[in-house]
C-alpha cells in the first residue's frame, strides 16, 4: 500500500469529525488488516477498510471522501466483529457518510444518499415505510425507470410489494422524533 | 406465552410471507403475540448512514412502546433486530446518548426492555422437547443450509446471538425436525443487504458467492431468518444465473416456513406460493410422522 500524502489538507480535520460522530478512536490500529480480509467488498474496491484507517490516521484530509468504499461498504459488521483493538469500523464508516453527504462530496454510482432520503422521508411522512412510494422517487431520481421493470408485475401479482402504503403507525410520534 | 411483537415495515410488504408463517406457527404453538399500538420504522440503514441519534431514536420509540406494554420484545427481521439491540445498548452504556434520546422522545427510556429473535423463542423458550412433541410432519432428510447473514449476529456484544461466526441455533432446528443441516462456510457472509436497490451488482456478486457455495453443499433448498436476504437470495436468483451463467434453482425460505410446515399448517396459509424459486420440491418433500 502507498499513500500519496498531498498538500491538501483542510483545516478543520477530518479524524477529528469522524471521533465526533462516531465516538471511536482509530488510534489504535495495528494495520493487522483482518477487517479488509473479511470484508465482503474488498475485491470490489479501490481502498480496503484497514486503508481507510491509516489514511485517516495520517489525517489526509477530504480525499478520504471520494474513496469507493463509503458507499459500497454493506454495514455488515465483519471488520468491527474480527478487529482485535474492536475499533468499530461500520461507525466510521457511517461518519464517513455522514460528512461526505455534508461536504456534498458523494457522487457515486447508484447515489446511496438519494436513497437513503426517500427511505427516510416515506417514515417521516407514513411513520413506517412505503417500498413501491420510495422505488418511485429514486428511480426518477436516477432515470433508471427500467431497470429491475419486469419484476413489479410478478411482484405485485403474488403480493410481495404492497401497493399502498400503511396508515397504521402514530405519526404524530414519529415527527417529533424527525423535528428534533 | 405472551410477547410484544414488532413485525417492521417489510412486513407488510416484501416479507408478507414471513409475517404469515410467524402468525400460523405462534397460533399453533400457543403464543400471544400482540404488536404495540402505532409501532413505526426502526430506521434501518438508511437513518444510520444519516445521523446517529435518530438512528437510535426511532428504534427507541417501538421499545418504549413496549416497556409500558411491560412485556418482552419478539422481532423477525434481522435489521430491526440489530437496530433495537443497538439502541438498547447505547442507552445503557452511553449517559450522552441516553439524554439526547430522551430529549427526542420527550421521555426517558432505561434501554430495559428484553429483545428476542423469533427463532430464539423457538428454541430457547419454547424448547425442543415442546417442539418435537408438537411436529406433526417431517422433512424427512431434505438438505438444508442454514444462512444467519450479517445483522443477527453482529457486532456480538451488541446482539449477543449464538456464536457470530459459526451460530448453530437454525441449524438444531432444522434437525428436530428431521432435515439434514449442512455445515457450510457462508453463514454468516453478507448478501448485499440494503443495497437491493442502488448496487444490485454488489448483491449479485455477494448473493451469487452465498448461492454457489450452497449448490457446492449440495443444498436442495436454504432457510433464511432475514426479509433482505430472502429478496436477494431468491428475487436475484434468475438475474444471478443470466450475469453469471450459473444454473441455480434454490428455494429460499423463511425459517419458519419449514417450521409451519412441520406443524401441519398448509403452504398457502405460510406465504409460500410469494417465493419466487418454487418452493414445489420442499413441500413435496415434507412427509408426515
Amino acid at each position: 500500500m502507498s499513500i500519496v500524502i498531498s498538500k491538501e489538507k483542510t483545516k478543520d480535520s477530518l479524524l477529528q469529525a469522524v471521533k465526533e460522530i462516531s465516538g471511536v478512536d482509530v488510534s489504535g490500529c495495528l494495520q493487522c488488516k483482518k477487517c479488509a480480509n473479511g470484508c465482503p467488498v474488498t475485491a470490489l474496491v479501490k481502498v480496503p477498510p484497514s486503508e481507510i484507517i491509516r489514511r485517516l490516521q495520517l489525517n489526509i484530509g477530504d480525499s478520504i471522501l471520494k474513496s469507493d468504499i463509503i458507499w459500497m461498504c454493506a454495514s455488515c459488521e465483519t471488520c468491527f466483529s474480527r478487529c482485535p483493538m474492536q475499533i468499530d469500523m461500520a461507525a466510521v464508516m457511517d461518519a464517513l457518510r455522514i460528512i461526505s453527504v455534508k461536504k456534498n462530496a458523494s457522487k457515486q454510482k447508484g447515489n446511496v444518499p438519494l436513497f437513503n432520503r426517500w427511505f427516510l422521508k416515506t417514515v417521516s411522512i407514513f411513520g413506517r415505510t412505503y417500498d413501491l412510494g420510495m422505488i418511485a422517487a429514486y428511480k426518477v431520481g436516477t432515470s433508471s425507470y427500467f431497470q429491475d421493470a419486469n419484476k413489479f408485475p410478478m411482484m405485485l401479482q403474488k403480493r410481495k410489494i404492497a401497493l399502498f402504503p400503511s396508515f397504521k403507525a402514530d405519526k404524530k410520534y414519529i415527527k417529533k422524533i424527525f423535528k428534533k | 406465552m405472551k410477547y410484544a411483537y414488532y413485525p417492521g415495515c417489510s412486513a407488510e410488504s416484501t416479507a408478507r410471507d414471513q409475517y404469515m408463517s410467524i402468525r400460523e406457527v405462534s397460533k399453533a404453538l400457543d403464543i400471544e403475540l400482540i404488536e404495540p399500538k402505532g409501532w413505526t420504522c426502526c430506521g434501518s440503514t438508511p437513518a444510520h448512514h444519516t445521523d446517529r441519534i435518530l438512528s437510535i431514536a426511532l428504534p427507541a420509540a417501538n421499545l418504549l412502546l413496549v416497556k409500558k406494554m411491560g412485556l418482552d420484545m419478539v422481532v423477525f427481521c434481522a435489521a430491526c433486530y440489530n437496530r433495537m439491540k443497538v439502541a438498547n445498548y447505547e442507552i445503557q452504556t452511553n449517559p450522552k446518548i441516553r439524554k439526547e434520546i430522551s430529549d427526542s422522545l420527550g421521555e426517558d427510556y432505561d434501554g430495559s426492555v428484553n429483545i428476542h429473535h423469533f427463532v430464539e423463542v423457538l428454541v430457547k423458550n419454547i424448547g425442543i422437547k415442546k417442539l418435537q412433541e408438537a411436529f406433526t410432519h417431517s422433512l424427512d432428510g431434505l438438505k438444508v443450509v442454514n444462512y444467519y447473514g450479517c445483522l443477527l449476529v453482529r457486532p456480538h456484544e451488541v446482539t449477543n446471538f449464538d456464536d457470530p461466526e459459526n451460530p448453530t441455533i437454525m441449524d438444531s432446528l432444522v434437525t428436530i425436525m428431521g432435515g439434514e443441516s449442512i455445515d457450510w462456510p457462508h453463514k454468516v457472509e453478507c448478501c448485499g443487504g440494503g443495497f437491493a436497490l442502488t448496487r444490485t451488482d454488489i448483491v449479485i456478486e455477494l448473493s451469487n458467492s452465498i448461492l454457489g457455495m450452497a449448490k457446492a453443499a449440495r443444498a436442495q433448498c436454504m432457510a433464511v431468518a432475514c426479509p433482505m436476504c430472502q429478496v436477494n437470495l431468491d428475487l436475484r436468483q434468475s438475474d444471478i444465473n443470466e450475469i453469471k451463467s450459473t444454473n441455480f434453482n434454490i428455494p429460499i425460505v423463511y425459517i419458519t416456513q419449514l417450521v409451519g410446515l412441520c406443524l401441519g399448517i398448509s403452504p398457502e396459509k405460510l406465504g409460500m406460493d410469494k417465493c419466487v424459486v418454487s418452493p414445489k420440491s420442499i413441500i413435496e418433500a415434507v412427509t408426515s410422522n
